[in-house]
């Protein structure tokens, strides 16, 4: 399977070449996603303009709404968990491994986080811990499960926790319905019982006091947003400044090569799927400690499979992967006012769908070009000095 | 036959050296090692039944439902089988169901059951197309282009939705919903299945192992929709194109060394976009096959399209398997369905299953293998003994926990096309 890992596949650094090669490379890097919005538009556009609508009136609708204070404040806090989620998906990205669990992942660890936190009294800082610690705990044990399939029994880890999705919700069903909820008077939403103060997450509302804005009313800052920067730092740190991420790199672009040079990429392997799980983990923790307080039906589903999109967005990096989530989160927020100019709000799963299919292919077409020109160059430069 | 030059044409008999087992198995060769494990499950089943008064477990409404159900999981991995002989995997197939769903639905209300087939066909074909320009044409990774292709076929079935059915205008039809397709006509078999209906007067006879059969038998055949008959067809038909025909063979070979097959004058990247388009299209049809007779619903496929991965890995990469992978998911789900206490006689099923490996593993000598199958064979028997019933919840994912405990374990046995998932690039050998 070819890596999509931005590691081996990235433009290469600007070959040799005498004259314009830095602003080709420039040119080269920022086509691929410009080429991708341009394209993602004019299927939107198509869309829309099939179901009878303006296109640019509705682009500037939601632009218009999606700039207001409170829309932006909802943006960065959806965001935080569709981070999170790219942030699983692309630790294993990095080593070529699909961790298409990340759905199961994190539901089995929000309802296991969240009857956990409620069973327990604890103080403030150290409930939270404890939620976020079984989270990953949870996590990374269910994507444990896929790791040793792979590395023991050899089972591609794409099917594992594809069937492991189905598991994990299955169970999460099962122990929801007859052992871990509370009945709600008048309401037929079974959910966990709730989280004493001591574990809800604090906002950051102060902090967007601090920059002079009022927020608006019944809209916060999530708190959750420091984890997630928290681990995006993590994340960066392991990726470019650890001999684990290295050896994660090597193992993933060439198997043989790091196993011949001594990385045990069995290892590697475990130790990848065991960080995606526990990543994933987090991804519900953002509504357990700062919305919902417990784990429910209406517990918000498909944050792993919009995960993975995010990732391929992003291009498995951190920064990458925070532009991608804040776009999908702008996306869905800003059309939610459609509804009120009388177009289909879901637009904004066919702009999230296209926008990855056509970053996807450009990417890959503008590799192949700076690949042609790079091997052109060296061409030249060694025909240029024979031997 | 296409059976590599090994000892004798022909199984031996029921237990084979481990040695010769893997590589040997042709399609069709083993058959009668298929008949004799067909025959070997009624007799478990039919005991389960008797043993745990279980009746709907070879019930002739358990066996056609689980029939009806098979159909959409076995034509998705129909869809994944053509890919992956080509060498192109196919996750998008899920996407690609929905579009066949909302298609299929859409114009099967407006215009007729069989037009709304033919728009599901197509419109799962589009999907494939879509993943063939990708993947063929720009050398994307398979696994990302087909993620992008289920995020894109899920949304714009919710946006055409909204388009065409949030107004209120069509009948019974609602934002996330679709108005009732009319089905398609059922026949079934004369004499045996319908009229006399002799097997019918046999599964009310009750009697051990002949009612049995004839209650699973009589499922397959009562009733059965014009459109089930065509997707079951499409399995032979499946296994003689690509393993009949010279058409079939240049596919594979483009699935199993694409450079190979190249320098041969094999169109790789032709018969690689046709692959993947009719991958498409049997995702369509199977998407198709959910709502005719029913309406399209959001979230109706519920990863039908995975499953349908899972049932081509199950099957090693063969019409047969597939269908038989195709057929287990199906049985579970109908048992559920219908009768959630006929499932804690799976529980004694899978009990005496796991009795029946230890005695093979035994003959084989392989004493950890036997000591594990009988623990877990005890612990299943407790399981049975101890509950009145299992929760329906569990009950779901049973074929998918089974499907990964045959993953474990005969993952080393199992054999996918050499060139599977690898991008191919003409001139580039790498």
């Amino acid at each position: 399977m070819s890596t999509t890992t931005d590691a081996p596949t990235a433009p290469p650094e600007p070959a040799p070449r005498a004259q314009g090669g830095a602003l080709r490379g420039v040119l080269l890097a920022v086509a691929a996603p410009v080429v991708a919005g341009v394209f993602a538009l004019l299927v939107s556009s198509l869309a829309l303009l099939a179901s009878g609508n303006a296109p640019l009136e509705v682009y500037a609708t939601m632009l218009e709404d999606g700039t207001e204070l409170r829309s932006i404040l909802i943006t960065v806090n959806n965001a935080v968990p569709l981070y999170l989620a790219g942030v699983a998906v692309a630790i294993g990205f990095r080593m070529s491994l699909f961790n298409i669990g990340v759905e199961g992942q994190y539901s089995l660890a929000a309802l296991l986080a969240a009857s956990a936190g409620a069973a327990v009294e604890l103080p403030l800082v150290l409930h939270l811990a404890f939620v976020l610690l079984v989270a990953v705990a949870v996590g990374a044990a269910w994507a444990g499960v896929a790791a040793v399939l792979k590395v023991t029994r050899g089972v591609s880890e794409v099917i594992s926790t594809i069937l492991l999705n189905v598991v994990a919700a299955g169970i999460a069903a099962y122990l929801l319905a007859e052992h871990l909820q509370e009945r709600v008077e008048g309401s037929n939403n079974s959910r966990t019982p709730l989280l004493p103060d001591s574990a809800h997450f604090p906002t950051l509302d102060p902090l967007v006091r601090a920059l002079g804005l009022e927020p608006p009313q019944g809209t916060r800052l999530g708190g959750f947003l420091v984890v997630a920067i928290a681990v995006g730092i993590g994340y960066w740190v392991l990726i470019s400044r650890s001999r684990f991420g290295f050896e994660v790199k090597a193992a993933g672009t060439n198997p043989f090569a790091a196993m011949a040079s001594g990385v045990d990429t069995r290892r590697t392997t475990v130790l990848t799927l065991l960080l995606s799980g526990g990543v994933a983990g987090l991804v519900g923790l953002a509504q357990v400690l700062g919305t919902s307080f417990s784990y429910g039906l209406s517990f918000t589903a498909g944050l792993g499979f919009t995960g993975i999109g995010v990732a391929l967005l992003g291009r498995n990096s951190p920064v990458g992967i925070a532009f991608a989530a804040l776009l999908f989160s702008f996306l869905e927020r800003s059309s939610s006012t459609l509804q009120f100019i009388d177009v289909p709000t879901e637009i904004y799963v066919i702009m999230q769908g296209s926008i990855v299919l056509s970053v996807v292919v450009a990417y890959e077409a503008v590799r192949r070009v700076a690949a042609t020109s790079a091997e052109r160059a060296v061409r030249r430069a060694t025909d240029r000095s024979p031997a | 036959m296409t059976a590599p030059a090994g000892p004798g044409p022909a199984a031996p008999g029921l237990v084979e050296p481990a040695a010769q087992a893997a590589p040997r198995r042709s399609p069709l060769g083993g058959w009668q090692r298929v008949v004799a494990v067909a025959l070997g499950l009624l007799v478990l089943l039919s005991l389960v039944r008797v043993l745990s008064g279980a009746d709907e477990l070879t019930s002739s409404g358990t066996s056609g439902a689980a029939l009806r159900l098979a159909v959409p999981i076995g034509l998705a991995a129909l869809g994944g089988l053509w890919a992956e002989r080509a060498g192109v995997v196919n996750i998008g197939l899920e996407g690609m169901l929905i579009l066949g769903t909302w298609f299929g639905a859409y114009v099967g209300f407006e215009v007729g059951p069989w037009a709304g087939v033919l728009a599901g066909v197509a419109a799962g074909a589009v999907g494939g197309l879509l993943h063939a320009i990708a993947t063929v044409t720009f050398g994307v990774d398979h696994v990302v282009s087909g993620v992008a292709i289920n995020l894109l076929g899920g949304g714009v079935a919710q946006y055409l939705s909204q388009v065409a059915y949030a107004d209120g205008q069509v009948p019974g039809a609602g934002p996330t919903q679709s108005a009732v397709v009319e089905p398609i006509a059922d026949v079934s078999l004369p004499v045996l299945s319908s009229g006399p209906d002799l097997l019918g007067r046999l599964e009310d006879a009750g009697l051990f192992l002949l009612s049995d059969a004839a209650g699973l038998l009589g499922g397959l055949t009562r009733g059965v929709s014009l459109l089930t008959i065509l997707a079951v067809l499409l399995v032979p038909l499946s296994f003689f194109v690509l393993w009949g025909t010279a058409f079939g063979l240049r596919l594979r070979s483009v699935g199993e060394n694409p450079v190979a097959a190249d320098s041969l004058g094999v169109p790789v990247y032709r018969l690689k976009y046709a692959a993947v388009v009719a991958s498409g299209a049997f995702a369509g049809l199977g998407g198709a096959a959910l709502v005719v007779g029913s309406i399209y619903r959001e979230g109706q496929t519920a990863g039908r399209g995975f499953i349908g991965l899972a049932a081509v890995i199950f099957g090693n990469w063969r019409p047969g398997g597939l269908a038989a992978g195709a057929g287990l998911f199906g049985y579970a789900d109908a048992l559920q369905l219908r009768a959630g206490n006929a499932v804690r006689g799976l529980l004694l099923l899978v009990a005496l299953l796991l009795v029946v490996v230890a005695v093979v593993q035994l003959l084989r000598r392989r004493l950890p293998m036997v000591v594990a199958a009988l623990v877990v064979a005890a612990a299943f028997a407790l399981w049975y003994a101890a509950v009145d019933t299992v929760p329906s919840q569990l009950v779901g994912f049973t074929p998918h926990i089974v499907t990964l405990v045959v993953l474990a374990v005969a993952s080393q046995r199992l054999r996918p096309p050499a060139a599977d998932g690898q991008p191919y690039r003409r001139g580039q050998q790498s």
